[in-house]
This record gives C-alpha cells, structure tokens and sequence, in this order.
C-alpha cells in the first residue's frame, strides 16, 4: 500500500487547477476582447491589440445598426428562427407521439429512415435543395413573376424545420417512451379524445425534452449562415450573412469597430439565453449526446 | 444502422447493444421516475376505432417534409453526380462515372481530401484527449469554482461560425492581432507568423479554431458520463492505493468507453461539416487552396465553377467517406457493455 504524501497530492492539485483556469482564460479572452474592441476608436486598431478602450465609442453601434443594415437583419433572423421553431414542433410532436405510442403498420420503416436522416447533415444537401427550389420557381413563373421560393424567409424556416426533424422526433420519441401509459389509459377510460390525450396530458408532461429540443434547434438555426447564404440571396438577410459580409468588407476596408460591435450584436442574445438556461443545456447534451 | 447500435451516454442499464434501431430510440436516456414502469416495446394505450386516421394524420406532415427537404435531395446528390450540368441550363448530359474519374486527376481534390483527412485526425485526438482529461479533472477533483469553468469553457459552442471566423482572424491578423502582439509583449518576435497566410501553418490554425470550439462540448458530454460512474468504485480503489492515473484507466475509461465510441462516430461526422465552415468562413479555402477541405472544394464547383455535376460527385465521396470512417470506428471501438 502506498499512498502519496499529502504535500505532493495538493501539487498535483495545484497543477491541473491552474491548468483548467489557463483553459478558461483562453476561450474567455478572445470573446471579452471583441466585447472590448467594439467600443474602440479607428485610430485604436493599430497600435498594441492588449490595451484597453479610452472610452465607450457607441458611433460603431450606430455603424452596424443602421449603415450595415444589422437592424434589420436581426428582426429576418428573428422571425426566421420563431417560425422555424414553430414548424418543426408543429410536425414533430405529433409524428413523435405515435411513434412511440402506436403500433401500426410501417412503423420500423419510419424510424429507420429518421434514425438514417441523422446522418445526413444539412450542409452535403444544400445544393440539390438549392436547385430544386429554383426549379420550383421557374414552373411557377406565371403565378409569381418574381419567384416565391428562393428569397422568402418563410421558405428558409420551412426548410430548418424540416431538416431538423430527425433530431428532434429521436429525442422527444424517447421521452414520450419513459412516460407511464397509465396517464393516458385514465384519460382513455374518462373519455378523452386521442388529440386531447396528446396536447393536454402528454405534451405538458414532455416539457423537458420539448425545451431541450427548442434549445438546440433555435442555437442551429440563430447561428446557421450556410443555407441563408444560398437561399436568401437578395437583400433580406440574416444577421449571420450580414455579418459575413461586414467581415469581408473590413478585410478591404480595415474598418474593425463595425464588424466587432456587429459581432457583439449577434453574440449578446445567445450569451444572454445560454446564461439563462444554461443548466437545461448542458443536460440536454448529457440525454442527447448526438447534436455536435 | 450499426454505426448507431452502442446506446447514447446515461444508459447503463442495458445489458447489451443490438443492432436493432428501434432499441437504440429506446435505449436514450430516459427520465429517472419512468425508468421501472417503461418495460419492452412502447405500449399502445387504448386500441380505439379510427386510430389509422389519427396516426396518418399526425406522421403525415413531418414525413412529408422529410420526404422533399431531405430523402429527395440526399437522392438527388448521388443522381446528379452521373450527370454533367452547369445548373440553369436544360442541357443535362449522362455522364456515367466520368465525374469519379475526373477526381483522381485532380490536384486541387486530392489536396483537399488530404486536409480533411488532417483535419479530422488531428482535431479528433487532441480534442478527445483534452476533453476526457478536462473532464475527469472536473468530476473527479471537486475543484473550486468547477460551475464557473464549465459555463465558460462551454461558451464557443453556443457562438455562431461566423462568430468564431471574426474572432480567430482577430486573434490571427498578421499586424494588429492578439497572438501577434502577446509575442510581442513577451519578447519572442521570433515566433510571430501570418497566421492565415502561410500555407504551411493555415490548417494548423484552422485546427485550433475547431479545437477551441468543440473542446467544452465534449468536456460536458463526458462529465456527464462519468458522472454516473459509481463513487464506490472510486473509494474502493482508493483503499487499495490506487493513484488517481490509475483510477482513470482501470474504472472511468473502460466505464464510459460505450459513450466515447458513440460520441467518436458524430463527432468525425460534425467535424467534416465544421471544418468546412470554418474554412468558408475564415480562410475560403486559401491561401492557394491550402486550406481547402472537402465540402468547401464541393461548393466551390458547384457554386463559383457551375459543374454541378462534378460538385456532387464529391458530395458523394464525402457521404462515402463519413459513412465508412463511421463504420470503421464503431467497429474498432466495439467492446463487451460493461455492468456497473
């Protein structure tokens, strides 16, 4: 039996302690750097990047809000997000539901096509959806002149929910499995209806996996800037596209407090809902485990 | 579907893993409360007249937009990539494999194979290894201000793409950057580099951005995971002398060794697709298409040169490729479940 002295266990503890904050303070600065450089001046920019701001310069602000259209961007953002998450829990909850309540024909069909449409992520099929929507709109060219499905954020929402159905049936199938049957066979035997049995006692029930599942797909489709990319090419962009487009004009222009305070812009509110819901998150991973 | 057949971390009490796909929905995680009433396949409540109306009219719609946004796309990247086409003309001419031959020639997708495949190495095994480390650490050493930690090391996976690409070209710039100038205030001018502009270091900084980005994902997931490791086990080992080195190779590892093998299959998968955003985003492939991976060089060809065609032939290298690699590291990884 050897136990290690007591002195050299506190070193070791010292050592992988001083090694998780170093960690810390890596992802940490960067991020509070950009927080910092957002109010600086021009002028600011090109000496050394380790010195603090003189004072709050909010003209960037202005910049990203109103001159690069950020204000604008972030209500597309919002109201592609809002509806997307509004479709995808429209279709899921209830295709979740049977699945894992009702027997019926086809069924192991149906999961195994979801379970292999976790594989396929949205980034390999953006071009032939791409395509296939600007087919679409030549075939309809007499209805809407002006096309209805590339350019339209609805579209886009659409698409977001339906390629992350997979996801989100696989985690609410199973909670609504670890749910007891009893529930729903003493509301059976009081005679309430299937679709009252579904949104009025199981749905309350899921709420867990129903905010996990709202978690991660508002982070997927807030931060995606590939799809929106493609699919709304005109001038009613998403904050990410924007955002894009602010870093590659400064690469040119060198105009830095732009870009950052647009950055912060698109930051704060993530940061703001992940402080909040934090502990939902991170037990989400903990039960899904599956969305990188 | 046998890249998915271990079960998602927190299911320990299966005894063994089956290839069957219905299990592996059952076999996620499920609510403590339910766990002792939830017994064999899902119970249908009470069978009523009228439930095939019900089911359709529930499955219909979400089966529907899986159909057209994702079953007919993924179909059509493996169709069009026998075809040539140059997107908006009807000319559409049948090629037959000539789009896979073409591959081998070029240089520019060779490379870009080679830097996924870098990629995904590098990233993969420095990240898991820090990652288990880190976590390990944190369940393990009850270190004071842990939540703190966590919460922050976590941060980058909540930032956008976008996001991460600005900051690091911050962190990177050549005159004004941070890592530039923190080896300036330490006096080693001699390690200063473009960071983004020199061929041989580009991918190695596109390896830390993914690094510093994934790092706190798979830090919690694996805290989670060893989390419920019993505490006995722990004190048991301890008794007999065990340093704590010893204690994560014999007891965590081979414990939680079902969660690593599946996280390793989703996280190959999700760099593939992180690498390229990164690279969109960052570098755009440059300089020189040293930094090229395998989806940018796909929408590249599809987008920028119109050969659809050829752009999804790559489309279905990279489903070949992810496929397989999935494939292959589950059944490297495969062990006996072990009981706790």
């Amino acid at each position: 039996m050897t136990t290690p002295p007591v002195s050299r266990l506190r070193a070791a503890r010292l050592l992988t302690h001083t090694l998780v904050a170093a960690l810390a303070l890596v992802i940490a600065v960067p991020v509070a750097w950009v927080l910092f450089a957002s109010v600086k001046r021009k002028s600011e920019f090109f000496g050394s990047p380790w010195t603090l701001p003189e004072g709050p310069h909010l003209q960037n602000y202005l910049d990203a809000f109103v001159t690069a259209r950020m204000g604008q961007y972030f209500l597309t953002s919002a109201f592609v997000t809002v509806l997307g998450l509004v479709f995808v829990l429209a279709v899921s909850v209830p295709a979740a539901y049977v699945i894992a309540r009702y027997e019926f024909r086809g069924r192991r069909a149906v999961e195994l096509a979801l379970l292999a449409g976790l594989f396929v992520n949205v980034n390999y099929i953006v071009v032939p959806i791409f395509l296939m929507l600007v087919d679409w709109d030549r075939s309809l060219i007499d209805v809407f002149p002006g096309g209805f499905f590339i350019d339209n954020p609805a579209v886009l929402s659409l698409v977001y929910a339906a390629t992350s159905i997979p996801f989100t049936i696989y985690l609410l199938t199973a909670y609504f499995r670890s749910i007891p049957v009893e529930y729903e066979e003493a509301a059976a035997l009081d005679g309430a209806s299937r679709f009252r049995i579904m949104t009025r006692i199981m749905l309350p029930m899921a709420r867990p996996a129903v905010t996990t599942v709202i978690l991660f797909n508002f982070l997927a489709y807030w931060n995606d800037f590939i799809i929106s990319l493609t699919l709304l090419p005109g001038d009613n962009k998403t904050l990410q596209v924007g955002l894009l487009n602010l870093f590659t004009a400064q690469k040119a222009a060198a105009d830095y407090g732009r870009l950052y305070a647009g950055m912060v812009i698109v930051i704060v509110p993530v940061l703001i809902l992940y402080a909040i819901v934090q502990r939902r998150l991170i037990e989400g991973i903990a039960s899904g485990g599956v969305k990188g | 579907m046998t890249t998915l057949s271990t079960p998602p971390p927190g299911s320990t009490n299966r005894t063994s893993a089956s290839s069957d796909a219905s299990d592996v929905f059952e076999a996620s995680k499920q609510a403590p409360s339910a766990a002792s009433s939830r017994r064999g396949v899902a119970r249908v409540p009470v069978r009523r007249r009228g439930d095939t109306r019900f089911v359709l009219a529930c499955l219909l719609p979400a089966l529907v937009l899986f159909a057209v946004f994702m079953a007919v796309p993924t179909v059509n990247v493996f169709r069009m990539s026998l075809y040539t086409w140059s997107g908006f003309s009807p000319d559409m001419r049948f090629v037959g494999l000539d789009n896979f031959r073409r591959l081998f020639d070029d240089d520019q997708f060779v490379r870009a194979f080679q830097n996924t495949v870098a990629l995904l190495v590098v990233v993969t095994v420095v990240t898991m290894g820090m990652g288990l480390f880190l976590a390990a650490i944190m369940t393990r050493q009850r270190l004071r201000g842990r939540n703190l930690y966590r919460f922050v090391l976590y941060i980058p996976n909540v930032l956008s793409v976008v996001v991460i690409a600005a900051t690091f070209s911050a962190v990177y710039d050549q005159e004004n950057g941070l890592l530039n100038g923190a080896l300036r205030l330490l006096s080693l001018d001699g390690l200063q580099q473009v960071w983004l502009g020199n061929q041989k270091v580009v991918l190695y900084s596109v390896a830390i951005a993914m690094l510093w980005q994934s790092l706190g994902y798979y830090m919690v997931l694996y805290m989670a995971s060893m989390s419920s490791v019993p505490e006995e086990l722990y004190e048991a080992s301890a008794l007999d002398g065990a340093s704590a080195a010893r204690q994560f190779f014999a007891i965590t590892l081979p414990l939680i060794w079902q969660s690593l093998s599946t996280t390793l299959t989703f996280f190959i998968m999700s760099a593939v697709n992180l690498s390229f955003v990164l690279v969109r985003a960052m570098t755009g492939g440059g300089p020189d298409g040293s930094s090229e991976v395998l989806l940018s060089y796909m929408y590249k060809q599809a987008y920028t040169n119109s050969s659809y065609g050829y752009g999804m032939a790559i489309g279905v290298v990279i489903f070949a490729f992810s496929f397989l690699v999935s494939l292959l590291v589950s059944r490297a990884t495969r062990r006996e479940p072990l009981q706790f």
